[in-house]
């Protein structure tokens, strides 16, 4: 026995140039959506790192003559420790201070003989503490005495990752849209150059659905192949990337980590729902047209 | 192109449609396969009005009437198997192929059934689209100068066809301009012959 199944797959004759196209398309925009897809989860990445880092933290930076600098400190802790808000805070030693300045002045920094400010850790609790407040009574107990809560600086880059990732996603988006329409034109050209074979089915009584079902399973088909391919080598490009290093910032922490890696290969699956959905739009717009 | 026609094809009944060229026989033949639609006037299929179907209800009426059409239209990428079974293809039925076999034996084309139709010649094509217009079992069947390309050997073989389906209770609409075959068919049968004459269509005489 002949199955219809079988048979209704070869009605429409191979679709040549349009069907290459849908899966070229299809592997160039999926190799493109994963590079997006990694930068945005790096991005995500990124702003959570930044945001957990210096979200909770601040720094009192504490200018003063030499012999005064002792006093102004533990005036400064004084009123730390009856902060409502503040979970804990104390005073960098000299090897902490002279690890934080080695990157950019060696590890022989004489640092008694220079004028460096006293800095003080502080550690917000989960409830937060008023800031405007502090900074009256720090003026007051310590003039040489300047809180820095990080939001100067740690507001504008979490905005950036925040952007970078939202640029991502939009990306992705924008991907996926120029996909179906690259599909849906290579199916308006399969589905004009198949008029005379369109003709042929109706005359033996064929639904529009039956005509629009043999070139959407072709073009969802060629398209979830494409993307497969292009999701296989976009996925080989970011594992060649270099891991990430502390040296080489965001650039080299571009990529997935853990389960990420397999959302790259979610992609054949959205890029066979497109093709599908836009290939059906156009089967069923041009058999309306083709009365 | 046609006009002030009225007429009804009974049930079982087998009838020519005659008429010079250009005269509007293939114009007919669309109207009752409902390819076209009537500018004016009612056109029934089957007791529903044509303009009452609706796109799916078109393509539902057509598996109900085999059409031979002048220029067979098939399937070229298809070999012939295929293109015969294309009825039942689109209606997702299975074909048995020994059913499939028998009717292309019928038809004498049991040779030839992975054959692609551009290697058929007009004979064999036309009793291709015959088979093709049959499998279905429908009830009416038209055919539209199914002897235009054939010798009056040929002619002969495809008219005894069609009246074997006749007897087997089909309508059967010939289009035809071929005055000879309506003489052979009117001497086994008692076929009806319509003649388009100034855009009418009129019951024939016997002077044919």
């Amino acid at each position: 026995m002949i199955t219809a199944r079988s048979q209704t797959d070869r009605v429409v004759p191979p679709s040549g140039a349009p069907a290459t196209l849908t899966s070229f398309t299809a592997g160039a925009m999926t190799f493109l959506a994963v590079f997006a897809l990694a930068l945005s989860l790096a991005s995500g990445r990124l702003a959570d790192r930044w945001a957990s880092a210096l979200d909770r933290t601040a720094t009192i930076r504490i200018s003063a003559p030499d012999d005064q600098i002792a006093r102004q400190t533990q005036a400064v802790l004084d009123v730390l420790s009856t902060t409502p808000g503040i979970a804990s805070a104390r005073a960098q030693t000299q090897d902490e201070q002279r690890k934080l300045l080695e990157p950019w002045f060696g590890p022989d920094l004489p640092l008694t003989d220079l004028p460096l400010p006293q800095l003080i850790e502080v550690i917000e609790a989960p409830e937060g503490y008023d800031s405007e407040g502090l900074r009256q009574r720090l003026a007051a107990e310590a003039p040489g005495a300047v809180l820095d809560d990080h939001t100067r600086w740690r507001k504008p880059m979490a905005e950036a990752a925040s952007r970078l990732r939202l640029l991502g996603v939009l990306s992705i988006l924008l991907i996926g849209a120029a996909m179906a329409a690259m599909i849906t034109l290579a199916a308006n050209a399969a589905l004009s150059a198949n008029a005379q074979v369109i003709k042929v089915l109706r005359l033996v009584g064929a639904k529009d659905n039956f005509i629009a079902r043999a070139f959407v399973r072709r073009f969802t088909l060629r398209a979830a192949a494409g993307s497969a391919v292009g999701a296989l080598a976009g996925t080989l490009g970011v594992a060649l990337l270099p891991a990430q290093d502390a040296a080489g910032g965001f650039l080299t922490g571009l990529g997935f980590s853990g389960a990420g890696w397999l959302l790259p290969f979610t992609l054949p699956l959205l890029a066979g729902a497109v093709a599908f959905v836009a290939t059906r739009v156009a089967a069923f717009t041009t058999l309306r047209r083709l009365t | 192109m046609l006009s002030d026609i009225s007429l009804r094809l009974a049930p079982g009944s087998f009838h020519f449609l005659t008429g010079p060229s250009g005269s509007g026989k293939s114009t007919f033949l669309k109207l009752c396969y409902a390819e076209l639609a009537p500018t004016a006037g009612r056109l029934t299929l089957f007791d529903r009005d044509v303009r009452s179907l609706s796109r799916d209800d078109v393509a539902l009426t057509r598996r109900r009437i085999g059409v031979v059409h002048q220029d067979c239209q098939f399937l070229d990428h298809l070999p012939l198997a295929a293109n015969v079974a294309l009825p039942l293809t689109v209606a997702g039925r299975p074909s048995v192929a020994a059913d499939l076999s028998d009717l292309l034996g019928w038809v004498g084309l049991g040779q030839l059934a992975e054959a692609k139709p551009p290697s058929l010649s007009g004979g064999e094509r036309q009793r291709a689209a015959l088979a093709r217009a049959i499998i279905m079992g429908p009830d009416v069947i038209l055919a539209d100068e199914p002897t235009g390309n054939l010798d009056w050997e040929m002619s002969l073989r495809l008219l005894t066809l069609l009246v074997e389906l006749n007897r087997m209770g089909k309508t059967i609409l010939i289009a035809t301009h071929d005055l000879n075959l309506i003489r052979q068919a009117k001497s086994h049968l008692a076929a009806r012959v319509l003649r388009i004459s100034k855009r009418r269509i009129q019951l024939a005489g016997a002077d044919l």
